[in-house]
């Protein structure tokens, strides 16, 4: 099977073709087509995952594609157990959210159109994940970016969904132009743009440290833009005026990921490039940080799912930049299924109550036992409870970064795993229990329909269990299975459990005070703190920095391009407009008066001489007979005198 | 005794006559008249230079009987033109008959 792994990745995309050219009209079928072929891609993963287990490969399949002299650049498919554990990844969380926009877009006159989107979205994942060279993964990577801004725009009619769409469009394109200048330098440094061929040359020192440390860095800005890490997060949180569906799948579990398994996929530079481990360890820390503490105090509920993931995000890239690649992916894996959840129960929420704001909800647990109790798990799961999964993930990140050494980022990482605790159970406090603070939403509210709700049972089961394949005292299940060149096995250390536990209790007993109890009443703690809290609620003021440099200066710089455009281009083109029409008046004048001047004039000479000449032929026979006589007397003289 | 100049004398009178009764009459008929006495001119001085020059040889006269036949021919189709003119625009004076030009 695992030779024939592309067929995973393009059974979506045959589902897209049919969706577009025979089912556009059909809901049902257009939902069935896709829906069936994810699930037969998430069955073929799992048999590709078991072919992996037994064998950990990587398996490499080359197909020839550009080669001409000078330029050969192949396909290939690269299946090791990162890529297989991708495989299910995505396959799982795609199919969930397939059924369940069944139930979420039910209705909407875009029917078919999204689930054609979705399934080109899960083909491009798709590919991304089982691609070989850096150059397919940056098609592929390109292919997501497009679906995403697709399906961020999808309801194209609201203003800010079209600009949301733009902006993370624009915003990714901008690590892109990275990604695509490390992977020109890779090229020419090593002259291939295969991973395996790669790798080897990098064991083998064959690329200078330097040259590795540029094309790292370069290659982890696409991964900046694509998992919207500081400078580049401020598209994520846009990105959620899509539907949310879609946020759960592109925006939560797997597209922001890909960013992470691309900086896996570089890991072998990371090991070798000091600075290029420095840089992506303390931006994946600061995003963290940041995104956390902007996460606690946002109102709407996707923004604060958003906000977490951006810092989970920084998380698993905090942890890869600190050497821990199976600790970082591992934490992906993880993430993706309660990250998932937490956006499809929001979803479900959103769908019941009609609206975003969290303070105008309150209570809904009553009216949505399944939403509430599956997005309860999911919240302990990403506070990092023990035995949910998120514990067992967190851990490991704690533990890599604490094998590195870097401890002023160790105790970031916890107090980011307490804010984290905090703001998701101010979420769920807010959300769920409490008195109805919107009545007339709270009684049209409603649980959702089963394709709804049977994926978020599914998900939560995931997110309790997920983890599990990575206890330390279970053989380190992943850890035997996901790793960089040899497995590692940490011991586990009871301290940093201990510590984490401790800070997410913390911070859940915090919001439990907070929003639950009332004992400290969060408006007053803003008031106190209204400096920070403002600053906080405004998103550190990101949007505001970037519209007053970056931005501004595209609009002056657009203003001098405009002026040049104007004043010199256009005078130019006027110019050599004016130029032409000139020459055209100059021939003009010439044609009108030396040319016709010469025809009519050769014609007015030939009247004129003929005027004179006619006046000859009187038509009196006589005058004739008198010229002949007077000719022949003349003839006659002339000859004989 | 009459020598060949003075036929060649009389020819020359006869021909002038002819010219300018050719080149002065306004009658179309007068016209071909004064043609056929330049005809005659010509005639005589085929006979004269025949009889005067090489009278064996009867060349002169010969060229002058074709003469004479073809001047038929000339008067009728003349004569004919000048009927039809007559017929037509009832004119036989030669200078209204100016329409041949520009």
């Amino acid at each position: 099977m695992i030779e024939y792994s592309y067929i995973i990745a393009f059974l979506p995309l045959l589902s897209y073709a049919l969706i577009v050219f025979f089912f556009s009209k059909s809901n049902k079928m257009a939902s069935g087509v896709a829906i069936t072929a994810v699930l037969t891609s998430f069955v073929l993963s799992t048999i590709v995952l078991f072919e992996v287990l037994a064998d950990h490969g990587p398996h490499i399949f080359e197909y020839e594609w550009i080669s001409m002299p000078g330029l050969e650049l192949p396909l290939s498919i690269y299946i090791d157990p990162l890529a297989a554990v991708m495989l299910m990844v995505v396959t799982i969380v795609s199919s969930c959210v397939h059924i369940y926009s069944i139930g979420y877009m039910h209705g909407d006159p875009r029917f078919p159109r999204f689930f054609s989107f979705l399934s080109l979205f899960t083909f491009s994942m798709l590919g991304l994940v089982i691609s070989g060279t850096f150059f397919a993964t940056f098609i592929f990577w390109e292919l997501v970016g497009l679906t995403s801004y697709l399906l961020i725009g999808f309801w194209f009619e609201k203003k800010v969904a079209a600009d949301a769409g733009k902006k993370a469009f624009i915003t990714t394109k901008i690590g892109d132009l990275g990604f695509l200048a490390g992977l020109l330098i890779l090229y020419a440094a090593a002259g291939t743009l295969n991973y395996e061929d790669i790798y080897h040359l990098i064991e083998h020192h064959q690329i200078p440290v330097i040259i590795l440390s540029a094309a790292g860095i370069l290659l982890f800005c696409g991964a900046v833009g694509k998992s919207a890490q500081f400078p580049l997060h401020v598209w994520l949180p846009d990105a959620m005026e899509g539907p949310t569906p879609v946020s759960a799948l592109i925006h939560a579990a797997t597209m922001v990921a890909a960013g992470v398994y691309l900086t896996a996929r570089i890991m072998s530079i990371i090991v070798v490039s000091e600075s290029a481990a420095i840089t992506i360890a303390y931006i994946g820390g600061f995003t963290a940080l940041m995104a956390a503490s902007i996460g606690l105090v946002q109102n709407d509920i996707k923004r604060v799912l958003a906000y977490s993931t951006v810092s989970q995000l920084g998380y698993m890239i905090l942890a890869l930049g600190c050497g821990g690649y199976t600790a970082g992916t591992f934490h992906l894996m993880t993430h993706a299924f309660f990250k998932a959840l937490l956006f499809l129960g929001a979803g479900s929420v959103i769908h019941a109550a009609h609206t975003n704001d969290i303070q105008e909800m309150g209570g809904l647990a009553k009216k949505m036992p399944i939403t509430s109790k599956t997005f309860f798990i999911a919240s302990l799961s990403i506070a990092g409870i023990f035995p949910l999964s998120g514990f067992w993930s967190k851990d490991e990140i704690f533990l890599s970064i604490l094998e590195e050494g870097h401890i002023g980022l160790l105790i970031l990482a916890i107090v980011v795993a307490g804010m984290t605790a905090f703001y998701m159970f101010r979420l769920c406090f807010l959300t769920f229990t409490g008195e109805p603070r919107n009545k007339e939403k709270y009684e049209h509210a409603h649980e959702s329909p089963n394709t709804m709700t049977y994926p978020l049972i599914f998900l939560a089961i995931l997110a309790v269990c997920a983890g599990w394949v990575g206890i330390p005292w279970l053989h380190h299940g992943y850890a035997s299975f996901v790793y960089h060149h040899h497995p590692h096995h940490p011991h586990p250390n009871y301290m940093l459990m201990l510590i984490g536990t401790i800070v997410a209790v913390g911070g859940i007993y915090l919001a439990y005070l907070m929003y639950y109890k009332r004992s400290i009443d969060p408006v007053a703690m803003g008031a106190r703190f209204k400096g920070i809290y403002t600053f906080l609620f405004n998103k550190w003021w990101f949007d505001e920095l970037y519209m007053g440099t970056v931005i501004r200066f595209v609009y002056w710089f657009m203003e001098v391009l405009y002026r040049f455009d104007q004043g010199v281009i256009d005078w130019f083109v006027n110019f050599v407009g004016r130029f032409g029409l000139f020459n055209a008046r100059f021939w003009q004048t010439f044609d009108v008066y030396v040319i016709d001047g010469a025809v009519n004039g050769a014609g007015i000479v030939t009247r004129w001489f003929a005027g004179g000449l006619r006046k000859i032929q009187t038509g009196a026979v006589q005058n004739y007979a008198f010229v002949v006589f007077l000719g022949v007397v003349l003839f006659i003289l002339f000859r004989f005198m | 005794m009459a020598t060949l100049e003075h036929y060649l004398i009389l020819s020359a009178i006869l021909f002038c006559i002819g010219v300018f009764g050719l080149l002065s009459r306004r009658n179309a008929v007068g016209i071909l008249m004064s043609i056929e006495l330049m005809f005659n001119s010509a005639n005589i001085n085929f006979v004269a230079f025949s009889k005067f020059i090489n009278p064996d040889i009867l060349t002169g006269q010969i060229f002058s009987v074709f003469v004479i036949a073809i001047a038929a021919a000339e008067a009728a189709v003349g004569l004919a033109i000048v009927v039809l003119l007559y017929r037509n625009f009832d004119i036989v004076n030669i200078d209204k008959i100016n329409f041949m030009k520009w």
